[in-house]
This record gives structure tokens, C-alpha cells and sequence, in this order.
């Protein structure tokens, strides 16, 4: 079991999911700084994640959008506001418009992700603070698309594997 | 089971309701102890008119619902509202659980992904 909790906190407006990762922190950060591996689970199988541009320096950004099951996009980008490999990694995600340029209409999530070395690997702590309950709201409406059609890709996964 | 499903507008009336940080307060501390306004107004830096107006605003978002007790109301949360917002969260919650088996499921795969 990967996950070792998560912690909902609608008044503070944060999400908290620790994960304890097979894996040594410099490792584990690859699959955050090579666009390659991140588009390989950032995104669900019905929904991947392309990463057009992905410039890990602080003040440098991604691109990115993730197509669904009918060819639609949807697009979004990063800002990386800290950076101390292979510890901690603070960025912003935000919503672009169909041009790929940040929708400032659309609300943004700050994401701190934490690496700490551990006997087995690492525990990533990932938080996601969101600005208002609003914008949390907006994300979530947003995000149940990929919910629903994540939990679709596990049944998939199940029927392959009976 | 019976879940209480929110339409649109009543999200609306929720999340705009706990936009304000003064009334996130007062439903964390009326969740846990039920307590009259003017009781309540001692803990603000507000007048009593203006804290009444937020307890308004979420008793009107279904957050809190006023007892009668004695000669006051008592304002208290309500837990079944709290709990449909909280299912938003369990929605974000989940696509994380599905990044980190994917994460997982790619750091368990030897050779393969690694940057060269």
C-alpha cells in the first residue's frame, strides 16, 4: 500500500496525501522533473497528461493539456515557485484556454511536494492549498471528470487481470 | 443508504458561505459547542449586527441551524452539509489515490521511464 494517509481539511482549504515510495528521494524526483515519467501518472489512463513544455527552474513553468476519451483537450500549466532537489518541489497549476495561455479566470492550486529519505525509500508528501472554496469547488466540479473516469480505468485493470 | 445530494445552487450558497474566514470560525466552533450570537460576538472583533449577518448568511446555506433554548436560539452546526462539502474533497482525494498507484506502479518498473 502506497498511500499512509490523507488528510482533507475544508477549512484550512487543503488536501494532504502522504505516500510512502519504493524508491530512493533522487529517483522519485524524476518522475516530477522528466516530463516523460510525469505524463505517465499524472494524468488516467483515459485521460493522459502531454507535458509540451516543462522548464523545472524556479519562475519557469510547464505546459501541459490532457486528452479525453473523444480527442477533447483540456489544458493547463505550472509555475515552480521553490525548488530544492530532491527534496521539496512548491508549484502552481492553473487552467489554460485553448491557445495553451493561463485562463486567470480559472482557479489555480499551490502544490508543495515533500521527499524525505526513508529505510524503505521515500515519503512523498504532496499538499494542495486552494486559494478560496470557490475556486476549490470549480477544481473539484472539474476534476470529477477525471474521477469518474479513473475509477473506470481500474475496473479495466481488474477485468485484464481476472 | 440515503445521501443527501446538493443541487447547483446550493453549493453555491455553501462555498460562498465559507469564503469568509469569520464564518469558517464560527461553524468550526459551533460544530463542536452550539452557542447564541451574542455569545458568539464576544469572540470577534465585529459588532453584534454584523456577526448576526454572517450567521444569517450561513444558516440561509443550510451550515447552521438555530435551536431554541430557553429564552435564546442556540446556533449549531449541521454536520449532514459540512458532510456533503466534505465529499468534494473526497473527489480530489481520489484522483490523488489514482496518481500515487500510477506513481507507484512506474517507480516499481525497473529500467524502464528512467532518464538516461
Amino acid at each position: 500500500m502506497s498511500v499512509v494517509s490523507s488528510t482533507q481539511d475544508p477549512e484550512a482549504l487543503t488536501f494532504t496525501i502522504v505516500a510512502e515510495l519504493a524508491a530512493p528521494p533522487t529517483r522519485v524526483w524524476q518522475v516530477w522533473s522528466d516530463p516523460r515519467q510525469l505524463e505517465r501518472w499524472w494524468g488516467p489512463p483515459t485521460w493522459p497528461a502531454t507535458f509540451e513544455e516543462h522548464d523545472l527552474v524556479v519562475g519557469g513553468g510547464s505546459r501541459y493539456y490532457m486528452t479525453g476519451p473523444e480527442g477533447e483537450k483540456a489544458r493547463g500549466w505550472w509555475r515552480f515557485l521553490a525548488l530544492d532537489e530532491p527534496r521539496t518541489l512548491e508549484f502552481e497549476d492553473g487552467f489554460s484556454d485553448v491557445s495553451g495561455e493561463p485562463n486567470p479566470a480559472m482557479p489555480t492550486i499551490r502544490g508543495l511536494v515533500k521527499l524525505e529519505e526513508t529505510a524503505g525509500g521515500t515519503r512523498m508528501t504532496v499538499t494542495s492549498h486552494f486559494a478560496t472554496v470557490e475556486q476549490m469547488e470549480q477544481l473539484v466540479q472539474m476534476g470529477m471528470v477525471e474521477g469518474m473516469t479513473l475509477a473506470m480505468g481500474q475496473l479495466d485493470q481488474l477485468l485484464a487481470s481476472a | 443508504m440515503v445521501v443527501h445530494q446538493l443541487d447547483e445552487d446550493e453549493v453555491d450558497r455553501i462555498f460562498a458561505a465559507l469564503a469568509d474566514p469569520t464564518r469558517r470560525d464560527i461553524v468550526a466552533r459551533v460544530l463542536t459547542r452550539e452557542a447564541s450570537v451574542s455569545v458568539l460576538a464576544q469572540r470577534y472583533a465585529m459588532s453584534f449586527a454584523a456577526v448576526q449577518k454572517h450567521v444569517a448568511v450561513l444558516e440561509r446555506a443550510g451550515l447552521v441551524n438555530k435551536q431554541p433554548h430557553g429564552r435564546e436560539r442556540l446556533v449549531r452546526g449541521d454536520v449532514d452539509t459540512i458532510r456533503a462539502a466534505t465529499r468534494l474533497l473526497d473527489q480530489y482525494e481520489e484522483i490523488w489515490r489514482g496518481r500515487i498507484v500510477r506513481l507507484a506502479d512506474l517507480l516499481a518498473t525497473p529500467g524502464e521511464g528512467e532518464s538516461p
